[in-house]
């Protein structure tokens, strides 16, 4: 038996320890696009781009692991054809892959605006080691900095370069930070640290071009008619699926390749894992979801290794996201979309509090800021598939650690 | 190089020369050492690095702040008194020979 998979990232990384972990026998082939061993994402656009690790604390596992695991690890390699009928794929680097089971973790890539000038010197991106690498050089560098986007990233790095001194002004096509993902109390908190430390915004606002000078960027030109100056632009305007190799095989595909419960594809021998993918998630009033976070591509690759060591379970993992941004920390558990009320626990003045989010009585996440402990209960009592009532929420004498460890 | 010993759940021991100022956590996931997941990486946000610290070594460990302590609480096996994230559990000489075990499961 040979398990094929293809994507080195977290989700792809995951499936290949877990399935040695539970015992799998078979040979198992790990395929990445990228050069180098598979590291990890999320400390890129944290403490990799500000200096405080290194390369060697990126790394999921040393080199040795792949060899005494028997994961064969083939970088700088990716597919381009799936055979379905042949059980096999082609790949880049010429070489044909036979599959008794393939599992397509390819992730997403950076959702590339159609502006004039994107092209230029300076326009960076952050989703990889080698965009980070760069990135890190032109910060150093440097003058005045432009961010599209007021998501995760565009954030966290706009942070950083603060930190770094450098003039940041952020631009946003709606009318709040994170609105993607947080709600409005929870955008205004991050909002107001964010300008106190320096960075300035425009909202409601898309740049028009990116204007630039024998080139290299100078500036965005925004559809309000203004110029910002810019020598470093950062697009952060989200990502798209790698599922075209899927939808070329005749995969069905929507917002991401589509799963049944066990993510599986419509090929029961493929299945498809992580930010590529679009599922159906108990958590989510709306369905099919498509999430771009670690604790999922890990927790769905635990699962299909789980099957493919004979223990075929549904995917239910509880949702939970995290962002650091400066001194300020944000915790998410649950998928918010759909809230129609929200429940403040703690002032926000503090500095430290939750935000309950609602859908009339039923409880669909929890924003926690610089609240760990919030966050942690949260988990605990969700993931047990109990709940806390908006009138609980809202009384900070009601004990979450008791809600928690209550027996159900 | 102080000494770390690890002990996965099912009695393994592992022992790793683990350089000051690296965590806990970090030395055993570049050791491949299984039972940590550190599933964020070391930024205290995911209690997935929980271990339990040997009880006559504790005072030897730096002290608990208070974000570790409340992730502490949301580790999938259960606090102990001796629980803590081995990420926040940075070396320094005196913790030479400590010993850590690691929980069933850490998801």
């Amino acid at each position: 038996m040979r398990v094929v998979i293809l994507g080195a990232g977290h989700g792809g990384f995951q499936l290949a320890a877990s399935l040695r972990q539970g015992g799998f026998d078979g040979e198992v082939v790990l395929v990445g696009d990228e050069a180098g061993l598979p590291y990890q994402r999320p400390p890129l656009s944290k403490d990799y781009l500000s200096g405080k690790i290194g390369l060697d604390l990126l790394l999921m596992r040393p080199e040795s692991f792949y060899t005494e695991q028997r994961i064969e690890y083939m970088s700088g390699a990716r597919a381009v054809e799936i055979d379905r009928a042949a059980r096999q794929i082609k790949l880049s680097v010429g070489a044909t892959l036979g599959y008794d089971h393939l599992v397509i973790a390819t992730g997403a890539r950076n959702r590339v605006p159609p502006l004039p000038g994107v092209e230029l010197d300076g326009v960076c991106y952050l989703r990889d080691l080698a965009e980070t690498d760069h990135l890190r050089q032109r910060l150093a560098l440097a003058e005045s900095i432009v961010v599209i986007g007021a998501g995760f990233i565009g954030l966290e790095f706009a942070s950083i370069a603060r930190a770094a001194g450098k003039p940041v002004h952020v631009v946003e096509l709606v009318d709040r930070v994170m609105a993607r993902v947080i709600c409005p109390a929870t955008s205004l908190h991050f909002l107001a640290a964010h300008v106190k430390a320096g960075v300035e915004f425009t909202f409601g606002a898309a740049g028009e071009r990116i204007v630039g000078d024998g080139g290299k960027a100078t500036g965005v030109a925004l559809n309000n008619g203004v110029t910002l100056p810019a020598d470093l632009v950062v697009v952060s305007i989200g990502v798209v699926p790698n599922m075209e190799l899927a939808a070329a095989a005749g995969l069905p595909t929507g917002n991401g390749i589509l799963v049944d419960e066990q993510l599986l594809t419509g090929d029961p021998a493929i299945s498809a894992i992580g930010d590529c993918v679009a599922f159906s998630s108990v958590h989510s009033r709306t369905n099919p979801v498509r999430l771009e976070a670690v604790q999922n591509a890990a927790d769905h690759a635990r699962c299909v290794a789980d099957r493919l060591n004979g223990k075929p379970h549904s995917y239910t993992a509880l949702p939970w996201f995290w962002s650091e941004q400066g001194e300020q920390r944000l915790q998410i558990v649950g998928l918010t979309a759909g809230f129609d009320r929200v429940v403040l626990r703690g002032a926000i003045e503090s500095g430290e509090f939750s935000v309950f989010c609602y859908a009339g009585e039923t409880l669909l996440g929890i924003e926690s800021i610089n609240k760990p402990g919030d966050h942690a209960f949260a988990r605990r009592i969700m993931a047990a598939g109990r709940t806390v009532t908006p009138a609980q929420a809202a009384d900070e004498s009601f004990d979450l650690r008791a809600a928690a460890s209550a027996r159900s | 190089m102080p000494r770390v010993t690890y002990i996965s759940h099912d009695g393994k021991e592992t022992v790793l020369d683990v350089p000051v100022g690296t965590s806990v956590m970090q030395a055993a996931v570049l050791n491949g050492i299984d039972g940590i997941v550190a599933e964020c990486g070391g930024s205290c946000m995911c209690a997935t690095c929980h271990v339990f610290v040997r009880e006559d070594q504790l005072a030897k460990t730096p002290e608990m702040e208070l974000g570790e302590d409340a992730m502490l609480d949301g580790t999938a096996v259960p606090r102990q008194p001796n629980s803590r994230l081995s990420c926040q559990l940075v070396m320094d000489p005196g913790m030479e020979g400590l010993v850590v075990t690691m929980p069933e499961t850490q998801t």
